[in-house]
Parts: C-alpha cells; structure tokens; sequence
C-alpha cells in the first residue's frame, strides 16, 4: 500500500525521474497507477497487443523470450517501452518473479507524458543507449 | 423481540460467509443460492443498499438505465443499457431499476438506487443477517487444512471462504500539513450552506467536481486544485476522468468564468484570521500561490475498509488500498479470502491500451460476481461446469450472436471472456465466462485445449471492436476484428473473419 507521497519518495531515487523537482514527481505520482503482481503472474505477454508501460518499485521480474529467461528486472528498471514506442506487440513475456509493485503508465499515454517531461525522455533514451551498447557487445 | 431470534445466519460454520449487503454481496448471494452452495451473509447496516444508502452526495447515480433502449427488456441484451439492476436468477428479480424511475433523468436517484437493490432482495428472497459488524479475523487450522474466524458484534462465524464486499468508502486524506483542517468529500454539508462562500475543493476526480458542479450557483469562489490535469471520460473513452455530468465547472474555468481549475500540489493548509490559508505549487512550475478561503473539502478519495485483513496478510497497493487479487478475485496473498462488488476492482485484468473494465461500477461488478460464484462452486464445492455443446453448423453464428449482443462482453471490455472449447471428439462447447487474464494465461477451462475465446475491447480511441483468441496446441493468437462505425457486430464481414479462425482449427465452420 502506498499512496502519493510515499510514491514521491521511492521515485525520486530513480534514474529516469532524477532531473525532476518534488511538484514534478507529484504529478508522476498522480500520473502513473500502481500495480501489483503476485509471484508467477504475467505482466506483459509475448505477442499480445495493447501492453503498457512499467517502472518497478519493489521486487523482481524476469524477461522471458519464448520460454527462455534473458534477463532480470529489479527497483527504479522500467520495461514495457519498446512496443509502445513501435506501436507493435511485446516480443517477451516479463514474469513477476516474486511480488512486485509497479508504477504504471497506458500505451497511449506514453508518448504525451514523454513529449511533456524532456528531461525523462533524455534519461530514457540514455538507458537505451546502455542496452543497445550491451547488444553490440554481444554481437561483437 | 421475536424477529430478533428469527435473524437468520446465526453465529457457526457456514462453507461460505459473505460481508456486505450492498450490490456485491447481494448479488453473490443470489448466485450462491442458484449454485446450490450454503452461506451466510452478514451487513453491518440494517437494510440492502450499500453506499447507496447514502451516496452520492448530490443523490443522482452517475450510472444510467435506459427505459426505452434498441431492445425489449426480457432480452439479455437490454442489460447492456441498464447499468443498474442487479442480475436476478429469475424473471422476477430481473430489470428491476426502469420501473422504478420517475423519468426525470436517466440517471436514477440515490433512493431510486436503494429501492431497486431493496427490491431484488425482496424478489429474490436473499437472506442477511443485518445489524451484524464483522470485528476481527484470524486463521485456525483443522484437520484438512485452515479455516478464518470471525468475531462479529454477535458472535463467532467460521468459514473456508471469505466473500468480501465492503466497499471502497472509508473517507481517505493525504498527509497534508493541516489537511485536518478541510472537512472530507463524507462530510460536506447541504449545498445552500456554501452561499456566499470561498471553497478550495482538493481533488480532480469525479467527487471534486461534483462537489463544485453543486456549489455552482451558491459558492462565491470556487477553486479545485491537485498535481495532475483534470481527465474528461469524454477524452479518456472509459469511466477514468470526469464525467459528462460534472464537466460544469471546468467549462465556467476556462471561459473565465471565476471558477479555478488548477494543476497543482497542496503544500499546506493554516487556519487564519477569517478563515483559512491554503498554499499550493504549480505542478508546471512558477511561483507558490496563495487562497484565502472559508472552507476546504478534501474530495481525495475512499480506501477500503479491509479491517485487519492486511494484518492476516492480504497485499493491498495504491491509494485506495485496494487488495491485490487473481484473476478469480481471490486475495493475490491470502488463499481463501474472496471480492466482490466494487473491490473487485483491485483485480485489474489486461487493461489493454489502458482502458481500465468497470469492475467498479454496478453493471461491471455484477457479472464478476457470478464468475467468482461459479469459480467457487467448481473448484470448490465439486458443482460440474454447464457445458452447451454447439452443433458444429451453428458454431460462427453462435459466435457472432455472442460478440453482437453479449452484456458481460459489452460492459467489462478485454476483462471477461466467452470461452468455447472445440475438443476434436466432443466438439465445441460453450464453457460459459471466465477472465480474459486466466484464459490467456491459462487458468480458465482446462488451460491448454484448443478454444476460442470472445471479447469486446476498445483502445482508447474511440473504437469498440471485438477480439477473437484462438488457443491452438497451447499457443493463444490474438485477432481483432474490423470496427465497425455503427458498432454492429453480427454483419457478414463479421462472419466472415469469425469463420477464417474457427477454419484454422480445422473445424466445420458451419454457414460462414
């Protein structure tokens, strides 16, 4: 159970929202809706449209491509983005590995709340560039 | 004092004990009772209704019924104009709420409300122990396993199965500096006694501004503040944001008309000479602003009044604290604990393109209580599910006629499913409604047997269209079907792409 402030509290710790002032992560606070996930539950589902997008406040999920676990999720990562951005269902399953507690915001409000808070969108396109980089490598 | 001991339920054993005697438990009761599966149902008001005994505020639903709708009353479809009935099991406790309306509105009054949950009690026969509170809960093993116990105002009950429907209002404030000074949205008095007065409304949601929409023409300032931009439902496409009814004073907002809207975070609220001074900052930035007023409403929203359930371990998350749950809303943390009514809420399913179900309205939680009754009474109480078979020459029209007219499918998009089965030797079967959330990860039906499975959705845009999942050699696709302007949905294109998944299991598609 958490209600705003508290909210305000454990994201304002997180990468993405750290150029924010507390106004700023109040109107996240409001913005995004709170989930939670049992152990075991499906977030997002491999091929399913209309997914959203996830910033975990507590706990841990696995990302899972047809059956196989490739990586693992924990406190201020976020998941989800990527079919929202291309408009195109998730290509992995994400797996409540044990109780997690989301921040969550819908597909089609992701690209307003992007466009209104610059600062998110830089630090979001920095963590993409870490994963594209970490792709690279394993190409390499 | 005779009616006294004629109270029914007694303190005891009950296989299944309901709390709450509003539209939830009611309408879980009349389902217990169609399924053959003894309970109790204990209220701690002393007649049906809920918190409509006593909300809203300005008593008229947001809910609608239309008296006059495209189809007849007896007609399982016209419950898809009638958000407020209860679903009764027989005619007679059935589409109670139009006849019971003046015709003033189509939103019936809070006691119109009350009168129609009143009456499908009577029509149905239900049975509550009333005046009964509910205290406190605790877990006691037994020789097969656990069962709760409750203390109550009149004794001990003990059950394996806890149906839960209490409601989500038990008044909810932030922790705002002085926020004890504003009376909450529970509190506000008659509207006429706001004449001539400054009112700060805290809150954006449909509470704040039904509050202002009130005090329109008695209130001599009015300003609504919180951090985030007001939702219209208009613009959301779902009940999330402000309804058509309560847009008034942002329409008077922005023709400048003296109402204030504002998107900002309270900082504090101090009593001063004359009244109070409340302070806020601009969520856009800029500099902190200043109201002198004569009252504050805190319009912050309900939690649920859960007691000393997240004690016994029941997960609870977001503002209004509702409980983490299943796709059969069963507590996600406490195996046995059950919700009904608007708590039902708590269980979210896909919210696809972020379009939220009604669960917490009447015409959504209605039939989620008959899935969880019908859950219950199948892997519980050993009651067999009722499978229709399909003759394989009616299985597309079957399907069409569901997607085109189906209440449940119609009122809880993306949420609830209609689940055929097309086993090769018994063929298709009707396997009734279940969560899309269970069907798609497997924990509806059987789970891994090739079905079909129906849905109405929407994406926000304004489009209401069905989906068809297909569930083939345990792999579930997704197929959406074109939208239709006029929302018709049992025309010949509909058929068509209906017919093409159901060849792909390489069953008959009958006259597709």
């Amino acid at each position: 159970m958490a209600n705003a402030d508290e909210i305000v509290d454990q994201i304002a710790s997180f990468g993405l929202f750290a150029d924010l002032a507390t106004p700023q992560l109040e109107r996240v606070a409001h913005t995004f809706e709170e989930r939670w996930y049992s152990e075991g539950e499906r977030i997002l589902r491999q091929g399913i449209s209309g997914s959203a997008f996830h910033i975990i406040l507590e706990g841990e999920a696995t990302v899972v491509i047809d059956g196989t676990e490739r990586a693992t999720l924990a406190r201020g990562d976020f998941f989800g983005e990527v079919s929202i951005l291309l408009g195109e269902p998730p290509v992995a399953d994400v797996v409540a590995k044990r109780a997690l507690r989301c921040l969550v915001l819908a597909g089609p409000q992701v690209q307003k709340f992007l466009v209104d808070h610059p600062p998110v969108m830089y630090r979001m396109l920095q963590a993409q560039a870490r994963r594209l980089r970490i792709a690279n490598r394993w190409r390499s | 004092m005779a009616e006294l001991s004629d109270r029914p339920f007694p303190p005891g054993e009950y296989p299944v004990i309901v709390i709450g005697s509003g539209p939830g438990g009611l309408q879980v009761a009349s389902r217990l009772r169609h399924d053959g599966i003894r309970h109790a149902v204990i209220s701690a008001d002393d007649a049906p209704g809920g918190m409509f005994r006593r909300w809203p505020f300005f008593q008229r639903l947001l809910s609608w019924t239309k008296p006059f709708a495209p189809v007849d009353r007896s007609d399982r479809a016209y419950e898809r104009y009638d958000w407020n009935s209860l679903l009764g099991e027989e005619p007679a406790s059935r589409t109670l709420m139009p006849d019971l309306m003046d015709g003033s509105s189509y939103f019936p009054s809070r006691p119109e409300m009350q009168r129609n949950i009143e009456l499908f009690a009577e029509r149905a026969a239900l049975d509550v122990r009333y005046g009964c509170r509910w205290t406190a809960t605790r877990l006691e093993e037994t020789a097969t396993g656990s069962r709760f116990v409750l203390d109550t105002t009149d004794g001990e009950y003990r059950a394996e199965v806890l149906i839960v429907a209490v409601g989500v209002a038990e008044p909810y404030r932030p922790a705002t500096p002085g926020i004890e000074l504003a009376a909450h949205y529970a509190d506000t008095r008659p509207a006429e006694s706001y004449a001539d007065r400054r009112v700060f409304i805290i809150g954006k949601q449909n509470s704040g501004f039904e509050l202002a929409s009130g005090f329109l023409q008695w209130a001599r300032r009015i300003i609504v503040s919180s951090p985030s931009p007001a939702k219209l439902s208009v613009n959301t496409h779902s009940l999330v944001g402000i309804r058509a009814r309560y847009v008034q004073p942002f329409e008077d907002h922005v023709l400048g008309g003296g109402v204030t809207v504002l998107d900002a975070a309270i900082q504090s609220i101090t009593q001063v000479e004359g009244g109070l001074e409340v302070r806020v900052r601009p969520t856009a930035g800029g500099e902190e602003l200043v109201f002198e007023v004569d009252e504050a409403i805190a319009a912050t929203g309900f939690v649920t009044p859960l007691g000393d359930l997240p004690d016994l371990g029941v997960a609870t998350f977001g503002q209004a604290r509702l409980p983490a749950q299943t796709p059969y809303w069963e507590s996600a943390s406490v195996p046995g604990i059950h919700f009904a009514g608007t708590i039902s809420q708590g269980a979210g399913g896909l919210k696809k393109h972020g379009q939220p179900a009604n669960s917490g309205a009447v015409h959504g939680a209605r039939y989620n209580a008959r899935v969880l009754v019908d859950h219950l009474a199948q892997t519980r109480f050993g009651v067999e599910r009722e499978r229709t078979p399909i003759a394989a020459d009616d299985l597309v029209d079957t399907l069409v006629h569901e997607l085109a007219t189906a209440p449940a499918l119609w009122h809880q998009r993306a949420y609830l499913t209609r689940i055929v089965s097309l086993d090769p030797a018994a063929g298709a079967l009707d396997e009734g409604l279940a969560p899309l959330a269970a069907f798609i990860d497997g924990a509806a039906d059987d789970g891994t047997g090739d079905a079909i499975a129906l849905t109405i959705e929407a994406d926000g845009t304004g489009a209401i269209y069905p989906v068809v999942y297909a569930r083939r050699a345990g792999a579930i696709s997704e197929h959406v079907i074109d939208q239709d302007l006029l929302l018709r949905y049992d025309t010949p294109a509909v058929r068509r792409q209906v017919g093409e998944v159901v060849r792909a299991f390489g069953v008959a598609a009958g006259k597709a």
